[in-house]
């Protein structure tokens, strides 16, 4: 692990930048801008799972006195992408696929007043049988929600088409010689529920179409040029004649990255010549927007006595919603990397359902097959007796561990957090009666990407850090270290700011756990960036080489005199010697470090009401240098709190008519302050060699282990084998009544 | 929410008459926390009423009769009464136990008998304690037993020119508490999927001499259970009597299965929360 | 429909708007008073984003209708501490990191005052309940309890 004073700056617990913004309620988020002359925009929304549009008609709605706008599929341009998947799924065309799915959009003065006016728009509807689940939608001649799609990935082409987008396929060894080499072979099959990101903040957005052709979107999103582009491309419109500018944004976890409201208040902006508004519901965040695969699975895990795992075998299905596009890759990417084992094989499908276009979640597709994984290794711990800790160890992945999707590991963390956990406070504590103990071990790849910066220096000797990645959860404060750190100047003579598409270049979005490390990257190239300007021009005063010059502590030094000159003297004569100093890092970055985790759950179970308390958590993971510790503890204890609540108690409910049944923070039940106990948190520091101070992306993994953590703490308590999440309080009393 | 008018009569007398002259859909509005929810996304013009600024309605005054609460005093005031909570705890911990800390900073008792949903939590222990509630209208006040108040999901027995004026519950017998029980799935904010509250009266020897029973969630509306009481009288509510008292709550209850649970799990939880709120009160009445 | 007028006190300073009859206090807050410090998160009593004080009762202000501000006094986020020095707890939000995407941090801030004026010296445990009511997706609790626990310890002077 390297050491905090190998550092000035970076490894402290700096307030960030944006806080005093943020807890005086300052800070604008989507729904915080108005405009002078804003109208309001809302959707009307399918009322079935699955229809045919037979006919839409506004006529009433537009003949009203309120209403000065009705946009529906046919107003996306000729040019642009109507008919697309995301067109579609933005306004539906000639289908409603989803309980909520847009159909239709009315502007009006107020927000009541569009709201009111949406029933004046009548639809006919042709209801078909909606398709809910995955057994249904991959049975022979079930409803089909796309007539022309074909399963991708088969041996031959199909000839009839299917609601299975597509199958995959990973291998690496002999499945059947591991199989034949185990002493113990456990196999069992798995499910998990639809679950949402839950951010707190609905999507929101304002827009301004100008007559010029000039557009403006301001938005809560965590990747501003990618809706620049979705958005340009579904309206045909040029990136230079669309600004967006990301708003503050209340929560993500993956769910705002991609666009539902912006075309559609765009095409109401520009019908009316008005700045619009638009700012979805709970309700409409629950049907609407994009939350993560339910999943069915099956793991086949096979060792010998010794718990030398010999063979793993998965077969996954995800529910991609309405659209194909599941995570079903990353899932089975995922599912065994934390195993050095020979011999592995997997199959997953992508299978469209009557529910909302899956969007991505923390890690997106690992939790769910992860966590079949991890509880069928804790069941073989058992079988074979040897402590959970002790056969990962024994399996663990590590340097040069060849994945099942291709490269071999480099230096990773997983043996170190195992041994954190094994020596942590926890793992010491007894368990009382009915109490049970789950562990498990969580792996996301993280990526880099495309990451644009620039540090502008004023003439003070100050500078502005142009980036153009959303703060999510607190990465500004990182990268004003890392550019301390960088150009050797205190922390607050650096101010970042996450900027427009028209005042950064193009930066991929805040996702993949890739910011502190790509864009911070790309801030060290800036801060490397500025230190070299700064040298040369202390050089051209001096009149001496760049290499003459020595940087040390924000001070340019003579190495061949005895002058000095601080970053401020050199930036409050740049205007003099060649014009002002702007430090860039534009890159692409590669190397993104997986990280591991290791979480351990400590659960109390209520035999006679089936409810579970967790009541000791433990979160250890590699973070490989922790730039702001604080915040990284943070994305750690955020992650476990996501995950215990998909263990225990989250789900997306439809009846049988296919509608939801609970779109609201009442019935769908994320953790609250008086559910969690303190989690704990260790951090595992193994560098990353690609990144300059060793980062590896944090803010994914965590959401990884928790659902077998938890699984398996609550089996233990009731000594009950649990396979279906969540472990809501009815599962867990019929499990127990049952057995 | 387009069309509302809105009133805040300072009578009961003024409020009914509110009530009883509106041509449009008319609400009592108390602490909001269930109407303001119901009226979003309606279009129908309608008259709410606001109570809160009637003296009696946000009062609770104790006697030697007992209770008469003000019908909208919020749940925070209410439950923050510690004389209230040595003579009714069952009854303050169902009040305490209704939303959030921000919810309870609004709903009233009054507000939640009116709202009239099967999985009320204020019910079941006004039930128990013989809350009998008082119905302002144009021809004056009537009384109702709280048991019979509620009569659907969402439906009561008021007329639309009607008020809940008051909620007069007398004063226990000697030897009497009460204890009421939800079970949620989470430590907070959800709607009871199952309720219990217990009242019970013990002689000097500990033998429970009178007992009340009710249930909530369970059914349309909560259940006053005689079967679940008879079980503990007579009894020291010893294991075997508690059990007879909750399998009869569970045999009484005819809950549904949604979204909050199932039918099977209702009717087993109703019975261990009967089972363990009949001991909390136990315990009250003899301490 | 003709709007309401409303004349009240909003964090100290007497303040009017004009709002229809059926808007809630949190629209008439953000829409017509400009204060946008109070968040929305489902406007349904569930989430605790748009917490505010009315006559120094902690509320959601969505279950509040704009009409009732009449003569009361509301305190909102904005309210809490001063220009040049912030409250003790917004202090220790900063200090604990007990913030990462900041949309419930208002809410909590206007509730943990609330908590820490109704009781100033609580259980971990009485916290968590008091502050049941206000979600945050994003940090699990724990940091949000060190610095409720720990601005208390501060305000109550233990330290």
């Amino acid at each position: 692990m390297s050491e905090a004073q190998d550092y000035r700056y970076i490894g402290q617990r700096t307030i960030r930048p944006d806080g005093y913004d943020k807890v005086t309620g300052r800070a604008n988020y989507g729904a915080d801008l108005t405009l002078p002359g804003m109208i309001w925009g809302k959707i009307l929304r399918s009322p079935y799972a699955h229809a045919n549009i037979r006919s839409i008609d506004s006529s009433r709605a537009e003949a009203h006195p309120d209403v000065l706008a009705v946009v529906t599929h046919q107003d996306f341009p000729d040019g642009g992408s109507r008919g697309s998947n995301q067109s579609m799924n933005v306004l539906a065309d000639k289908k409603v696929l989803y309980h909520g799915h847009a159909v239709a959009a009315v502007a009006a003065h107020t927000e009541a007043a569009a709201e009111a006016a949406l029933e004046l728009i009548d639809i006919d509807y042709e209801p078909l049988t909606p398709v809910m689940d995955l057994k249904t939608a991959m049975a022979q001649n079930a409803p089909l929600l796309h007539d022309t799609m074909f399963t991708s990935g088969l041996a031959q082409d199909p000839t009839t088409p299917s609601n299975i987008a597509s199958r995959m396929e990973l291998k690496k060894g002999d499945i059947e010689k591991g199989f034949s080499e185990a002493d113990v072979i456990i196999e069992r099959n798995f499910q998990t529920p639809t679950v949402h990101q839950g951010y707190i903040e609905p999507h929101a957005t304002t827009v301004r179409y100008d007559e010029d052709g000039q557009s403006m979107i301001w938005c809560s999103t965590q990747g501003h040029f990618d809706v620049r582009g979705s958005t340009a491309s579904l309206l045909n419109i040029e990136h230079s004649n669309l600004k967006v500018v990301a708003s503050e944004i209340g929560g993500g976890f993956g769910g705002k990255t991609t666009i539902y409201l912006e075309p559609v208040a765009l095409m109401l902006s520009k019908k009316t010549g008005r700045p619009v508004k638009m700012v979805m519901n709970r309700e409409e965040v629950f049907k609407a927007s994009g939350p993560a695969s339910a999943s069915r699975s099956k793991i086949r895990i096979g060792a010998t006595k010794d718990g030398t795992i010999t063979a793993m075998e998965a077969h996954l299905a995800y529910e991609a919603g309405a659209f194909a596009g599941s995570p079903i890759g990353p899932g089975c990417m995922t599912v065994f990397t934390p195993y050095d084992v020979e011999n592995q094989y997997v199959e997953g499908f992508d299978v469209v359902v009557n529910k909302p276009k899956v969007a991505a979640y923390r890690a997106p597709g690992a939790p769910q097959s992860e966590f079949a994984c991890e509880m069928v290794i804790n069941e073989l711990a058992d079988e074979l007796g040897i402590d959970p800790i002790e056969l990962r160890l024994k399996n663990a992945a590590r340097e040069g561990t060849q994945t099942m999707y291709g490269p071999k590991l480099k230096a990773v963390g997983l043996v170190e957090c195992l041994e954190a956990a094994r020596n942590s406070a926890q793992y010491k504590e007894a368990l009382a009666e009915n109490q049970g103990r789950g562990i498990a071990a969580g792996f996301w790849f993280n990526i880099g990407g495309v990451s644009s910066v620039s540090i502008n220096m004023n003439p003070d000797g100050t500078g502005t850090i142009v980036e153009g990645s959303p703060d999510i959860g607190g990465s500004r404060a990182s990268m004003q270290m890392m550019a301390a750190e960088g150009v050797g100047l205190p922390i607050e003579s650096f101010k970042p700011l996450v900027a427009d598409t028209e005042n950064a270049a193009h930066s991929d979005t805040t996702g993949g756990s890739r910011t502190t490390f790509a864009t911070g990257m790309a801030v060290v190239e800036a801060a490397q960036d500025v230190v070299r300007q700064m040298k040369e021009r202390a050089a051209a005063v001096w009149n001496v080489t760049p290499d003459q010059v020595d940087w040390k502590d924000g001070v340019a030094i003579n190495t061949v005199g005895e002058d000095k000159l601080t970053a401020a003297q050199i930036s409050a004569q740049a205007g003099r010697t060649g014009g002002m100093i702007t430090g860039r890092g534009n890159i692409s970055a590669r190397g993104a470090g997986p990280s591991f985790a290791v979480h351990m759950a400590d659960v109390e179970v209520d035999r006679e009401t089936g409810k579970v308390d967790v009541i000791r958590y433990t979160a250890i993971q590699d973070a490989g240098k922790a730039i702001h510790p604080g915040y990284v503890e943070g994305q750690y204890q955020g992650g476990a709190a996501q995950g215990i609540g998909w263990a225990l108690n989250e789900e997306y409910i439809y009846n049988e008519d296919g509608l939801l049944e609970n779109p609201g923070f009442l019935d769908y039940r994320v953790p609250l302050a008086s559910d969690l106990p303190m989690i704990d948190t260790v951090i595992v520091e193994v560098p990353n060699s690609f990144h300059p101070f060793g980062v590896r992306g944090v803010g994914e993994t965590g959401i990884v282990p928790p659902l077998a953590a938890v699984g398996t703490a609550v089996s233990n308590a009731i000594d009950i084998r649990m396979t279906e999440l969540p472990l809501s309080p009815p599962r867990v009393l019929k499990a127990i009544r049952d057995a | 929410m387009v069309s509302v008018v809105y009133e805040a009569p300072e009578s009961i007398q003024d409020a009914v008459k509110l009530l009883a002259d509106s041509r449009i859909k008319a609400n009592v509005l108390a602490g909001g926390t269930d109407l303001i929810i119901q009226m979003q996304g309606q279009n129908e013009k309608r008259l709410v009423v606001d109570v809160k600024k009637i003296p009696s309605m946000m009062d609770a005054i104790m006697t030697d009769e007992g209770l008469i609460l003000g019908p909208s005093i919020s749940c925070a005031e209410f439950t923050a009464r510690e004389d209230i909570k040595a003579v009714y705890p069952g009854l303050v911990e169902s009040a305490y136990l209704i939303g959030s800390t921000q919810v309870q900073g609004r709903c009233s008792i009054g507000g939640n008998l009116c709202n009239s949903s099967p999985a009320a939590d204020t019910i079941p222990p006004l039930i128990v304690n013989r809350a009998q509630c008082v119905i302002a209208g144009p021809n004056g006040e009537r009384t109702v037993a709280t048991e019979d108040f509620v009569t659907g999901v969402g439906q009561n027995c008021m007329e639309k020119d009607e008020l809940l004026a008051s909620i007069r519950i007398p004063a226990p017998a000697a030897n009497t508490s009460d204890a009421y029980l939800r079970f949620i799935p989470r430590s907070e904010m959800d709607i009871a999927v199952v309720g219990a509250a217990v009242s019970v009266t013990l002689d000097d020897s500990g033998i429970c001499t009178t007992a009340r029973v009710s249930i909530g969630a369970v059914a349309v509306t909560a259940l006053l259970v005689g079967e679940a009481a008879n079980a503990l009288v007579g009894t020291q509510l010893d294991d075997s009597a508690l059990q007879a008292a909750a399998d009869a709550a569970s045999a009484a209850a005819r809950p549904i299965t949604d979204r909050r649970g199932t039918v099977e799990y209702r009717k087993q939880v109703v019975g261990v929360l009967v089972k363990r709120a009949a001991k909390i009160a136990a315990e009250r009445a003899g301490g | 429909m003709a709007k309401t007028h409303v004349t009240t006190t909003v964090n100290g300073d007497a303040m009017e708007f004009l709002c229809e009859p059926g808007d809630t206090l949190l629209q008439a807050l953000r829409n017509e008073l400009g204060l946008t410090g109070t968040k929305e998160g489902c406007g349904s009593g569930d989430c605790g984003a748009c917490s505010v004080t009315v006559n120094g009762r902690l509320v959601c202000s969505c279950l509040v209708l704009g009409v009732e501000a009449e003569g009361a006094e509301i305190g909102t986020v904005e309210g809490i501490g001063d220009s040049d020095k912030l409250h003790v707890i917004q202090e220790k939000f900063l200090e604990h990191a007990a913030l990462q995407c900041g949309i419930c941090t208002p809410g909590l801030i206007v509730s943990a005052k609330a908590l820490l004026e109704e009781n100033p010296d609580p259980t971990e445990e009485e916290a968590r309940y008091y502050l049941a009511g206000n979600l945050c997706r994003c940090t699990g609790y724990d940091k949000i309890l060190r610095a409720v626990m720990d601005a208390a310890e501060t305000m109550r002077g233990d330290v």
